[in-house]
């Protein structure tokens, strides 16, 4: 089954919100090899200027993983999760995701593309926090890989 | 303190294990078992286990952020997968992060990431794009904002 391009106008419902907590951005600092103290003492990230820990640049990752299991999920789709390799990814940040913010994605498909015998889809996921403001915008390219290759 | 296109600001290396691997996907919820399983990995047509693209994509940026040094904030990351790290179960993989200066503006620095691994070029148009701006010369800088 192709990809659908149709997915483009579908409307998915924003996820669950995720709490960001001190320890989960302590275990992810320490997983991409970070040396930021900011990541790790409240003390350090206070004096910068922040209300808690930050995150390290690509954390949001962590919030955009429950879209992508939606985009994987949806009915339809023509998606098949063996054959998805992830080709781009990229962040646009507002401002870095400290810990206690209670961040909200949305996932919405911007293109659907065939390219010889595979799909290439982009899902963008807006991230917004718990009033409402922009933080990042995390987007993933992916490649279906048609049946026979 | 003025940059120049082209200037090397950071390298760094990193050697990545499987527990390396194990680690990432416990943080990131990952759990792809291509990451930790050479059966999964090799019964998809891989060499064996691979590193998480993610993970890649997140330590090689942390050079960038040192050094930044809290001057300003990432606007804007973005890396194309060109090719697998595989990481041997005895050995494991290294991989090396040269930053250098692809652009200065008055609105943003850009900075450009080649990453490699056995050799071999692992993300394409790796780039950064961060707030602190150093385009002039200290001495062209009116005093406000030296």
């Amino acid at each position: 089954m192709p990809v659908d391009p149709e997915l483009t106008s579908r409307v998915f419902p924003s996820v669950a919100p995720y709490l960001v907590g001190r320890e989960r951005i302590r275990e992810f600092a320490r997983a991409v090899f970070s040396t930021d103290s900011r990541n790790f003492d409240v003390a350090a990230a206070s004096a910068a200027g922040f209300e808690d820990l930050v995150a390290p640049p690509t954390f949001a990752v962590v919030v955009q993983e429950a879209t992508l299991a939606q985009l994987l999920a949806a009915p339809n789709s023509g998606i098949d999760f063996a054959r998805v390799v992830h080709g781009e990814q990229g962040f646009t940040s507002s401002r870095p995701i400290v810990a206690g913010d209670e961040l909200t994605a949305t996932l919405s498909v911007t293109s659907v593309k065939s390219l010889g015998g595979n799909a290439m889809l982009t899902a963008q996921s807006t991230i917004v926090d718990q009033h409402g403001s922009h933080v990042v915008t995390a987007t993933s390219t992916l490649v279906v890989r048609g049946d026979d290759s | 303190m003025s940059i120049a296109v082209g200037e090397v600001i950071a390298e760094r290396t990193v050697h990545l294990t499987r527990d390396s691997l194990v680690r990432y996907a416990g943080a990131s919820g990952d759990f792809n078992p291509i990451h930790y399983r050479d059966d999964v990995a090799e019964s998809v047509g891989l060499p064996g286990v691979l590193a998480h693209g993610m993970l890649t994509m997140g330590l090689a940026v942390q050079p960038v952020v040192e050094w930044l040094d809290g001057r300003g904030n990432i606007l804007e990351y973005r890396v194309r997968f060109t090719r697998p790290v595989p990481v041997d179960a005895a050995t494991g993989a290294t991989v090396t992060v040269v930053a250098t200066i692809g652009e200065v503006n008055p609105e943003y620095t850009r900075i450009d990431l080649t990453v490699s691994s056995g050799g071999v070029t692992v993300l394409g148009k790796a780039q950064v794009r961060v707030s602190y701006v150093a385009l002039l010369s200290d001495a062209e800088l009116p005093d406000a904002v030296v």
